[in-house]
């Protein structure tokens, strides 16, 4: 079971088109909502008139921001969404009026008789305007003018690290933003229940979050309502955050008491975005002539569009996960994110850690080269070790960053490639490191972070219930294997219902690699249980003591007699007549952090660390800057393969997204000249404009699992769909540099951009392309703490006494 | 989900009968072949035609007759019968090449000939949908006073974005347009006009039924198209080139067509009259190159920059020819076009 | 908000339409505003076809249209009286998965599982006019369905493993 390839339990459902997705549910009576979105990036609403779309056949029901004041928003520290705009719209396409009708069609040409009267207000397109522009505040909560959020740390005394330095590099880069764009484009069905109470089908990637606030915004207990996460039809972060369309048709189906499904088209899917935050940062370190860093500070200035999301921790993951690769002794970290006028910025695949991580695996390359250090080497030099405590106090666990380098470097060829390929050929190598789960929740409580619930009886089959959300990473799957080997049953035999609050316990979601580890756990203590009272009976029937019990091949038997055995369905039967109807739960509760005391100390911290080596080949053709990726090598140390098949997918779905990250992708938005229009559009929102790899692009990959069991993940297991994400943009640069000499240090790495920089380098100039300029801001003070090198206890040596927070909202809970 | 809004369709059996459904609906009415550029267009409401004039169930215009001397090809003919049939990658590779690098192999199945060249013209301002338009007041391909493109421009600055007519002009294509008042014959160069809204010469009571061919024998063509992906992308940029080449290599008749950089194919004549008479030597090559890339004066509406389209122009004019030179480009065309539709005939 | 009580009587014409659908002639009765995709799975309840763009430019709606794979989403369904179309739901027969189904389930060929009706029916097609593609034919194949989670090797593997099965199966019924 564990460790083997094998077909997964949602296999045969999603290869006859039997899998329900949230849009394929269709209704008795049910109506269709359509949104109308403001045409404006930033505007106030004086008035809106929806007499003439309330009048127009077909139409039943007209709602505007009035009828949905309660704000809301995914981190309780950023609760500035409404379902439609009350008095202000922030971005094109931010919601401010729904129609429903009996259908689509007419919904929709009903949008058009909505009379809205805006007055409108000066555009904020990006940070260095926000900067500029501290008035008009995009939102009134922020930091300061719209720098929505400022976090500064200093651990160790990074200029005496500098000081120690032989050399000093100083680097910028930018990452372009870009998006999720999962296949299936956002849809829900709103329904009043037969017992009046809601049930919300939707796809989302967190049931739980959006539950509460549903019960929030509605004002309805959440007992009373009911989330199922239908099977996503992709998610990779896109489908995170509680949706405006959720609450909307929530709304509109309590008050015509009859379905109302939304089914949102791929621009308006651009809209929700929550993507890849734009970054543009500024990376000075110190390094000692045998590459051995000194000192790091990095500056990163983050556009987080118009609302907060998860950009609070975004902004954290911006820098704080720049430790867990190489030792850095000494680590100062500030970043800023700014609000403007663009759809908000959140967590994709990587949330908040690919930006930096390029930046620092590029200038890492550029170290080596100047030092006359092989960057395998350098890397091999430099790289974290098991088990150590970073400068920030996170606490690494199993390591197998070296074996990864060693062997992406055997299996590429890398030393006979490295330099030495013709021009317009070269290789590139780059590292990183993930979490494995995220070691704390969003919203503070002490309650488990997963929890599963087992039901098994008589006629043998298991059902398993749990609050993960199929996102197609195959969390149903890895959850009925882990309960089948220890019950010693094939996954047939189970029955898993997963992603639906009434039935399963609570899980916090399929973000940040959680689910395996997290869930999976739990899955495990369940099983165990169940196993338990079930030898308990099956030794009193074959009088041989439990602990000589084997659960296998679907029977219980003695493993001193085989011969001695039930069959798994006896066993259950035995264990219902001794305990009476068999359930059991399992729970997870990531271990507490004690290192990190400093405020903000919990982000980034993780039950396990999964680390990942990548050698990129690649072909420029010189004359266009055309970049062609030949081939590609990852190792990644993923504690153990529960199943390769699925793994390997998640490995090669990974750098799939990361080379359309790294050549194409970028969610980008047009200005139009200002003496003629206001508008902030986003250039492509359609799956033409939005460049992703084809299956004609896509190279060959061999990856290798590093295999290490690690004692915290299920069976041994780290994650394996996000960290091989990260080291593919800064391989692709790396490569490219081998190839034609020229430093892309911007993402995507375009031919427009290549032919720049070779344009450079035949001009005698610095061979480059990427940002010349970074802001001038304030930082704020930063919070001190001293590294455990350096005698540091994990706390601040200049933390403000905390105090209880009079601004933050108390969370209502609503009792039924 | 996008909808089409509403309209009357009307299933033809003949091509006068389609004619006479046209003139009597006037310009509102639209002729449909295999829809994959009219319905996204009617989707995003760019096109919002009453009644739709299928020429799907009309027969005899899918066929297609190659001969040396004169081919005829119906303007129902899909991209994929094309693609697919062997005497076009021999007779005439450009037009070949063209099909099978449109769109994808679904559309293509879809797509027709007629329809591929009768394409839209399409600007990053315009093909977008109704909402998105309005957020930037419209343009003036559409319910619009202002060209986005070139704020001062008179006119409409859509791109022609067909493939294959460029490589159908390279070919010498004519075509025949019928019309309840008769029938005319034009050459393709002739159907275009340099202006993004009014990009055909072809009235709105027109059918195109016939794409015509001229001598074959003795001429290689070779069609290069830029865009970004292996497949879905349609050209930010393309050249067809064509000649007739003498038995030792000496060019004695040529054409070159820039596509994707105008409102319309651009042909590169004096570039083509430089080749006559000679070889295609290196500086032969490099003259004809510099003359059929100053026509090129790609803007800011399509996918890439547009002095980066600018640049490439050259290379590909120098790659085609190159090409039709009897160069081995499969390098090239793998790494700039991903493209496994190789080999000049 | 404003909410209304009584549901107008909509004045939509509707167009009528026989096809073969996974070889069962029907009668279909649609809003003739509709495209294929739209009947599908809303007038005859067949959801497998997936959509994610409705513009042509992803290729999850694909279908078999007389034996050639066409854009569920660019075809009017006033356009298929007539047709035969084949959809995912028609892929097993006599209770037995399609050797497609059978790889790409067993070889990671999906995930989340929304681009695959549409890619099974694109390979299914190829397969049934070259039995023995090669890698670059199948990459070519399957050029106009984008898939978001697998990166495709996976999905080439699952084609070219079900290649072998189905000659295998022709072996045996010979
Ligand atoms: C995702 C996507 C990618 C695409 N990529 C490309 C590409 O790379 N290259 C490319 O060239 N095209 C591309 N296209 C556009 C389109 O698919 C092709 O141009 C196709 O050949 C159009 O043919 P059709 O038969 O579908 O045309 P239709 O949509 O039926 O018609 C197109 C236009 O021509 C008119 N028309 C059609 N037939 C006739 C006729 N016989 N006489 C008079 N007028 C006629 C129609 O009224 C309409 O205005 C793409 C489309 C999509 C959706
Ligand atoms: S839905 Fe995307 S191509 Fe049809
Ligand atoms: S499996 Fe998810 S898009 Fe292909």
């Amino acid at each position: 079971m564990i460790g083997h390839a094998r077909r997964r339990v949602d296999a045969r459902g999603k290869v006859t088109g039997q899998t329900i997705y949230a849009d394929d549910i269709s209704l008795p009576r049910m109506a269709y909502c359509k949104l109308l979105r403001s045409p404006h990036p930033h505007a106030r609403i004086r008035s809106i008139d929806t007499s003439r779309a309330l009048a127009h056949p077909g139409v039943y029901l007209v709602l505007t921001g009035k009828d949905l004041p309660i704000k809301y928003g995914i981190l309780p520290v950023s609760q500035d969404e409404t379902p439609l705009c009350v008095d202000r719209v922030r971005h094109v396409g931010d919601p401010v009026a729904a129609v429903i009708a009996r259908e689509e069609l007419t919904a929709a040409d009903a949008l058009e008789l909505i009379e809205v009267d805006y007055e409108i207000l000066p555009t904020i397109a990006d940070p260095e305007e926000a900067l500029a522009n501290p008035e008009p505040r995009i939102h009134d909560y922020s930091e300061e003018g719209n720098i929505h959020k400022r976090v500064a740390f200093e651990f160790g005394d990074v200029d005496k690290g500098f000081a120690e330095a032989d050399e000093i590099f100083e680097d910028t880069f930018f990452f372009q933003g870009n998006t999720h764009l999962p296949m299936e484009q956002h849809a829900s069905v709103a329904v009043r229940d037969r017992e009046g109470k809601l049930t919300l089908y939707t796809s989302t990637q967190t049931p739980h979050y959006l539950h509460r606030a549903l019960s929030k915004v509605l004002e309805m207990p959440a007992g009373h309502i009911r989330v199922v996460a239908t099977p996503c039809g992709g998610g990779f972060g896109g489908k995170s955050d509680p949706f405006n369309h959720e609450f909307v048709v929530s709304k509109a189906a309590l008050m015509l008491g009859r379905p109302v499904k939304i089914s949102l088209t791929r621009e308006e899917v651009f809209y929700c975005h929550r993507g890849r935050h734009p970054m543009l940062m500024k990376f000075r370190t110190g390094v000692k002539k045998d590459g051995t860093i000194t000192a790091m500070h990095l500056q990163n200035v983050i556009d987080g569009g118009a609302y907060g999301s998860y950009g609070v921790a975004s902004t954290f993951y911006g820098g704080t996960l720049q430790t867990t690769t190489y030792h850095i002794p000494k680590y100062r970290y500030q970043g800023a994110r700014f609000f403007t006028n663009k759809p908000p910025c959140g967590p994709k695949r990587g949330h908040g850690t690919p930006q930096p991580r390029f930046g620092q695996e590029v200038q890492i390359d550029k170290i080596a080269e100047k030092l006359k250090i092989d960057p395998a080497e350098l890397r091999l030099r430099i790289a974290v070790k098991p088990n150590e405590l970073t400068a920030n106090f996170l606490q690494l666990g199993t390591v197998g960053l070296e074996q990864c380098i060693r062997r992406v470097v055997a299996i590429s060829g890398w030393k006979d490639k490295f330099r030495k390929l013709p021009e317009g050929r070269g290789v590139g190598l780059a590292c990183s490191c993930y979490l494995t789960g995220a070691g704390l929740s969003i919203y503070w409580n002490a309650m488990p972070h997963s929890g599963i619930q087992l039901k098994l009886d008589r006629s043998g089959c298991v059902t398993l219930f749990a609050g993960t959300t199929e996102i197609g990473q195959g969390s149903d799957d890895v959850l009925a294997a882990m309960v089948a080997e220890v019950l010693g049953i094939k996954t047939f035999d189970i029955r898993v219902y997963s992603g639906d609050t009434d039935l399963g316990p609570v899980d916090l979601g399929s973000y940040s690699s959680r689910v395996t580890l997290m869930a999976g756990n739990a899955a495990i203590q369940a099983a165990e249980r169940a196993k338990a009272m079930m030898a308990e009976a099956v030794a009193d029937k074959l009088e041989v003591p439990k602990e000589r019990l084997r659960f296998a091949d679907s029977a219980v038997f003695d493993a001193a007699a085989p011969e001695k055995r039930v069959t798994f369905v006896e066993a259950i039967c035995l264990a219902e007549a001794r305990f009476g109807t068999i359930g059991t739960v399992g729970s997870y509760t990531p271990p507490k952090f004690p290192a990190a005391k400093y405020k903000g100390g919990g982000v980034g911290t993780s039950p396990a660390y999964t680390f990942s080596a990548t050698v990129v080949e690649v072909d420029v053709d010189t004359a266009t800057g055309l970049v062609r990726v030949a081939k590609l090598w990852n190792t990644h140390d993923l504690g153990r393969a529960l199943n390769p098949v699925l793994a390997r997918g998640q490995v090669e779905g990974s750098i799939y997204m990361g080379l359309g990250e790294a050549l194409m992708e970028e969610q980008d938005y047009r200005r139009l000249p200002s003496r003629l229009s206001h508008a902030l559009v986003h250039k492509f929102p359609s799956m033409l404009d939005y460049k992703t790899i084809t299956s004609l692009d896509m190279p060959e990959i061999v990856t290798e699992f590093i295999e290490g069991p690690d004692a915290r993940g299920p069976f041994g297991a780290k994650e394996c769909g996000q960290g091989p994400l990260l080291p593919v943009m800064p391989a692709v640069a790396n490569a490219i540099y081998d190839a034609v000499g020229v430093r892309i240090d911007e993402v995507p790495m375009t031919p427009e951009k290549i032919v720049r920089a070779l344009a450079e380098k035949k001009a005698g100039r610095a061979p480059r392309y990427g940002p010349d300029h970074f802001p001038e801001m304030s930082w704020g003070e930063p919070l001190r703490v001293p590294p455990p090198w350096d005698g540091g206890d994990g706390r601040a040596i200049n933390e403000p006494p905390r105090q209880p927070k009079p601004s933050r909202e108390k969370e209502k809970v609503l009792t039924p | 989900m996008m909808r089409l809004p509403l309209f009357d369709y009307r299933t033809p059996r003949t091509v006068a009968e389609a004619a006479q459904i046209l003139d009597g609906e006037g310009p509102e009415a639209m002729v449909i072949a295999g829809g994959t550029d009219l319905l996204p267009n009617m989707k995003r409401r760019q096109q919002t035609p009453r009644t739709l004039v299928s020429l799907r169930r009309i027969e005899g215009l899918s066929g297609a007759h190659l001969d040396h001397s004169a081919s005829q090809l119906g303007s129902c003919l899909t991209l994929a019968e094309i693609a697919e049939d062997p005497r076009f990658r021999n007779g005439c590779s450009a037009l070949w090449q063209a099909a099978s690098m449109v769109a994808t192999p679904h559309i293509r199945n879809m797509a027709t000939l007629g329809g591929n060249i009768c394409l839209d013209t399409r600007c990053m301002f315009y093909d977008q949908s109704y909402e998105w338009r309005q957020a930037i007041n419209f343009c003036k391909k559409k319910d619009g006073e202002t060209c986005w493109v070139a704020n001062s421009s008179p006119r409409c600055m859509a791109v022609s974005s067909t493939d294959t007519g460029p490589a159908l002009m390279a070919l010498g294509a004519r075509v025949i347009l019928h019309s309840a008042r008769g029938e005319r014959e034009v050459t393709l160069a002739d159907l275009y006009n340099n202006d993004g809204r009014e990009y055909l010469t072809r009235r709105p009571d027109e059918i195109v039924s016939d794409i015509r061919l001229g001598p074959l024998h003795g001429w290689r063509s070779t069609y290069w198209k830029l865009r970004r992906r292996g497949s879905f992308d349609f050209p930010v940029l393309s050249v067809a080139a064509a000649a007739r080449f003498s038995h030792d290599g000496v060019v004695e008749e040529a054409r070159i067509v820039v596509g994707s950089a105008a409102s319309r194919p651009l042909v590169a004549e004096e570039a083509a009259r430089s080749l006559l008479n000679r070889r295609l030597e290196p500086e032969v090559i490099e003259e004809a190159t510099t003359l059929a890339a100053r026509l090129a004066k790609p803007l800011d509406n399509t996918d890439f920059d547009m002095s980066w389209r600018k640049k490439v122009t050259s290379q590909f004019v120098t790659y085609a020819l190159r090409e039709l030179r009897g160069d081995d480009m499969r390098a090239e065309r793998t790494r700039v076009m991903h493209s496994q539709a190789d080999g000049v005939s | 908000m404003a909410a209304k009580r009584e549901a107008p009587v909509e004045s939509q014409k509707t167009a009528r339409i026989k096809m073969v659908l996974n070889g069962e002639a029907q009668d279909v009765v649609f809003a003739p505003y509709k495209t294929l995709l739209e009947v599908l799975r809303e007038d005859l309840g067949h959801t497998g076809t997936k959509h994610g763009c409705e513009l042509g430019e992803c290729g999850a709606c694909a279908v078999i249209m007389d034996g050639k794979p066409v854009l569920s989403c660019l075809v009017l369904a006033v356009d298929c009286d007539g047709r035969e179309i084949l959809t995912v739901e028609g892929m097993e027969t006599d209770g037995r998965l399609h050797p497609l189904q059978e790889a790409f389930a067993d070889l990671g060929g999906m995930q989340c599982g929304y681009c695959t009706p549409g890619i099974l029916l694109t390979a299914k097609s190829l397969l049934d006019h070259n039995p023995h593609p090669s890698r670059a034919e199948i990459r070519e194949a399957l050029s106009g369905n984008l898939c978001r989670c697998t990166g495709y090797l996976q999905i080439f593997d699952a084609v070219e493993a079900a290649m072998v099965e189905i000659a295998k199966r022709g072996e045996t019924t010979k």
